[in-house]
């Protein structure tokens, strides 16, 4: 038995199988030379790689909200909802103007914490409401359409919302107010982390609970699974299927506008570009958990954000390249690429990246 | 009760949607920057135009929504459909005279107030408004009455002078150069825009070309096809000809200014053509299409530029390299998606494009590649002492690779090579059941698609005279996308409109050129919802795109030769 399984897959290698690998190989290779270079070399400390480790946790769970919209959309649409990104961008704009106004009435300093919820609140209002009706106007009609068609559409509908809120709110990038409190920070078990970046990660564990148990333990959560396992035996088990997957956008949107305030909190700033790169990165961090698997897009989006945060300086300063953190964003990017080459259905492994790969 | 609510159901809900869309169109700041330009002089001008014409169609739509016309249903919602949009923009007007809505919508100034009222204050300006909308919903009503034949004549009349409005840029200097013809330019030209009478003239002339055509056009078809096999491609021949000739003299008639837009066009229609190839062809969306651009700008670069230091070849001797360079980086980019397929493909080819982009930015590579200040004094391309520096001569340079490229495109359209593409783009699974070899196949669209980007590129390094990291951006790659896309993927004569919609018309109409990406989105999203086949289709295409409607029908109809 052995030997004919060894023979089967021996025929089946192809010369790209090889040269993939040994594509990969080298890049291994090179991470590992240039992290055991760093680590030799004692450049940064034990207080360097925490404060990195932590803002690559605040980052990355930033990005794990964005991803579980992608990862959702996937799961009951089989597309990338390109325009996510912008989804993710409109909210915190528009709050942007809430908050603004609360931080010159002073209201900002001595209600912080109705502040922030009424900021929320907007932000995730805005982009519930992108996200709506961008499904009802660009993805509704081409449901049944090649693949291609839809996949054009969103890239339309990303730029038309770029440039639309560019518009409406000008092309400046807008400080976000700093709220007080947040500001210094805290020594937990003698470890110092910035306030914003715990309350960032805390929100975002918050949000990602409250998501799961949406999904796993509501009604309407298990009738978006059963949606995204096979829409026409739902629609036969009388789900409402529509009504699911606009549902289905709504909640990818509440948790990107969420996603939004946190992230402009912790860059303080907000412009009509910002979606893109975060959105890409979003997308990769979705694909490397396992796209539709929802818990997969969080973990994903954790591990991406270290990644990022840890990279340049634990592999690309021990190969001896300058300015390492300038490749910061071709580190996400090589990581997109070499998962959907060597596992493109990601760590947790769903059957649905299976079939489409 | 009921008969009632539907009666204007329709016109309600248009005119809702419509309103949205016209505030958002206000918002955005299109309709004050068009205003600068006027269609007839003194008269009226883009910016009120747009508004128009967005009323009466969202007053059409209502009409053709309701009902057929033997009623007069459809006709009210017209009405009504235009005049809620009206009431938006007045409602729009009402709240920012009363709060400073400009604190958040930078656009929500005074002088747009001012222009939508007319510049009437208070009340009567809100009652302009209104009046203009039910107006644009009598006229649309009018419009759907009228037989089929008076209405197109009607749209297509007005729609002609308007774009002569529009294109008063590229055909005032046109007309005005050309000794005989220049009085033309006088009676129809003055100041910002058309006279009166020009574009009462044209309105006319259109009207009567369309009537005279639809009563003879039949005639002339039957008269062409009775001619024989040999007179036909007679005609067919200095057409060719006079095409040709025309081509060859564009940039001499056009001026300078004109010549380069034509340069940047056609730059755009060898990217294109491209792309045009793995897109269109092969059904393989390659949103890092800038990276082999970039690759053939900076091999280029590097060969050829002193500054940079290595080599100091011609622009003729680095050109080979970096084609060949860039096809060798197509085969090395293609290699990774060979098993990718659909949005995966798009994500994996964005991320390498991002790839490249990062590292020509980059410290890293700066030595050999100049980093964020790029790389300049490269030299212009020169045959036998003959320079090619300004626009004009460019444009020969330009259009002798589009050539090239239009003839190899059309030759691999009609080869094995071609067919097994267009296999593959409508399954690739029967495709390899067939015996196509996939892998092949697909590293060939990559590596042409990437060679003729190269050529673009190192054709733009020369033009340009240096290369600089930040115009090698994704956004470059969504540009061509789109316009294969609306020009019509898989069609060579759908890259050359679209490349001259898309990219020739922002340069024309700079107004226009910051709402670029804007329009850009939204005609994507309308054309794949309304008509994913482009502007100019490709005949199979098409075929692929409609099959769904053609099987459900019944027979498919006889396909004419392509």
């Amino acid at each position: 038995m052995e030997g004919i399984m060894f023979q089967r897959w021996k025929e089946s290698i192809t010369p790209t199988d090889i040269v993939m690998w040994l594509i990969g190989g080298t890049l291994l290779l090179m991470v590992i030379w240039g992290s055991v270079a760093t680590l030799v070399a004692g450049k940064y400390t034990g207080r360097h790689w925490i404060d990195f480790v932590i803002f690559g946790l605040a980052q990355g769970s930033i990005y794990a909200l964005i991803a579980t919209g992608y990862t959702m959309v996937y799961g009951v649409l089989r597309m990338i909802n390109f325009a996510h990104g912008e989804v993710f961008m409109s909210g915190p704009y528009t709050a942007y103007f809430v908050a603004a106004a609360m931080y010159r009435s002073d209201f900002l300093d001595k209600h912080p914490f109705t502040a922030l919820f009424v900021i929320f609140v907007v932000a995730m209002a805005i982009s519930t409401m992108i996200a709506y009706f961008l499904e009802k106007i660009a993805y509704r009609p081409l449901r049944g359409a090649p693949r291609l068609i839809p996949l054009i559409t969103a890239i339309g509908a990303s730029f038309f919302l770029q440039y639309m809120f560019r518009g409406l709110y000008g092309s400046g990038f807008q400080a976000y107010p700093v709220i007080k409190i947040f500001e210094g920070a805290w020594v937990i078990f003698g470890i110092r982390i910035l306030k914003f970046q715990l309350v960032v990660i805390v929100a975002a564990i918050l949000l990602m609970a409250a998501l799961y148990s949406f999904i796993m333990l509501t009604r309407a959560g298990k009738a978006i699974r059963a949606v995204s396992e096979d829409k026409e035996a739902s629609s036969l088990m009388g789900i409402n299927v529509d009504g699911m997957i606009s549902t289905t956008f709504i909640i990818g949107g509440m948790a990107a506008g969420a996603a939004g305030v946190l992230y402009a909190l912790m860059f303080k700033q907000v412009h009509f570009f910002m979606g893109f790169i975060p959105g890409i990165k979003a997308f990769t961090a979705a694909v490397l958990g396992g796209i539709g698997n929802i818990p997969g897009a969080m973990l994903g989006g954790i591990f991406l954000g270290l990644i990022e945060s840890v990279g340049p300086s634990l592999f690309l300063d021990g190969l001896g390249i300058p300015a390492p953190y300038q490749l910061k964003d071709a580190i996400a990017f090589t990581m997109l690429v070499l998962v959907l080459i060597f596992r493109p259905m990601g760590i947790m492994g769903e059957r649905l990246a299976a079939k489409k790969a | 009760m009921t008969q009632t609510r539907s009666l204007w159901e329709h016109g309600v809900k248009t005119g809702i949607i419509g309103g949205v869309a016209v505030l958002v169109i206000a918002l955005v700041g299109m309709v004050e920057s068009f205003h600068r330009r006027d269609i007839i002089a003194e008269v009226i001008t883009m910016g009120q135009v747009l508004l128009l014409i967005g009323g009466v169609f969202i007053g059409y739509i209502a009409a053709k929504r309701t009902g057929s016309d033997e009623s007069l249903a459809p006709g009210l919602n017209a009405v009504i459909g235009s005049s809620v949009t009206g009431g938006f923009l007045a409602f729009l007007v009402i709240v920012g005279r009363l709060i400073n809505l400009r604190a958040v919508l930078v656009n929500a100034s005074p002088m747009l107030y001012k222009l939508l009222t007319l510049g009437h204050k208070g009340v009567a300006g809100i009652f302009i408004i209104l009046l203009i909308g039910m107006g644009c919903g009598v006229f649309a009503a009018a419009l759907f009455y009228l037989p089929r034949l008076t209405r197109r004549v009607i749209i297509l009349s007005l729609s002609s002078m308007i774009i002569a409005g529009v294109l008063q840029d590229l055909i005032r200097p046109v007309i005005a150069a050309w000794g005989p013809v220049a009085v033309v330019s006088e009676w129809l030209f003055t100041g910002n825009g058309l006279t009166v009478s020009g574009s009462i003239s044209i309105v006319i002339l259109i009207a009567v070309v369309m009537t005279a055509w639809a009563l003879k056009g039949q005639d002339i078809k039957s008269g062409y096809g009775n001619l024989s096999g040999g007179s036909q491609r007679g005609i067919k021949i200095s057409a060719f000809f006079m095409l040709a000739v025309v081509l060859l003299a564009l940039p001499h008639i056009l001026g300078l200014f004109l010549s380069e837009v034509l340069t940047i066009v056609g730059l755009y229609v060898l990217l294109g053509l491209g792309l045009n190839i793995v897109v269109g062809y092969a059904g393989m969306l390659d949103l890092g299409y800038v990276a082999f651009f970039a690759i053939g700008s900076y091999v280029t670069a590097v060969l050829t530029s002193p500054e940079l230091g290595f080599f100091s070849l011609t622009f003729w001797q680095a050109l080979p390299f970096a084609v060949v360079l860039g096809i060798f980086f197509g085969v090395l980019l293609g290699i990774p998606v060979l098993k990718m397929r659909g949005d995966y493909l798009a994500i994996a080819t964005l991320g390498f494009g991002e790839i490249i982009r990062i590292l020509v930015l980059s410290d890293f590579l700066r030595p050999w590649l100049g980093g964020a200040q790029g790389a300049g004094k490269i030299p212009k391309a020169a045959i036998m002492g003959y320079q090619f520096i300004t626009p004009q001569q460019i444009y020969y340079l330009i259009l002798a690779g589009c050539i090239l490229v239009v003839f190899i495109s059309l030759r691999l359209k009609g080869s094995r090579l071609g067919r097994a593409w267009m296999a593959m783009r409508e399954d690739e699974d029967v495709a390899q059941a067939m015996g196509i070899n996939l892998v092949a196949t697909k590293l060939l669209a990559f590596a042409t698609g990437a060679g003729f980007s190269a050529l673009s590129g190192a054709i733009f390094a020369s033009k340009l005279g240096s290369v600089y990291p930040h115009s090698f951006n994704v956004i470059i790659s969504i540009n061509i996308l789109c316009l294969i896309i609306v020009g019509g993927m898989g069609s060579i004569p759908g890259v050359i409109v679209g490349a001259a919609a898309l990219v020739g018309l922002p340069e024309l109409l700079r107004e226009f050129a910051e709402y670029r990406l804007l329009v850009y989105g939204a005609a994507l999203v309308a054309m794949m919802i309304l008509r994913p086949e482009g502007l100019w289709p490709e005949v199979r295409h098409k075929m692929e795109l409609h099959a769904e409607e053609e099987n459900n029908i019944g027979e498919p109809e006889p396909s004419t030769a392509t």
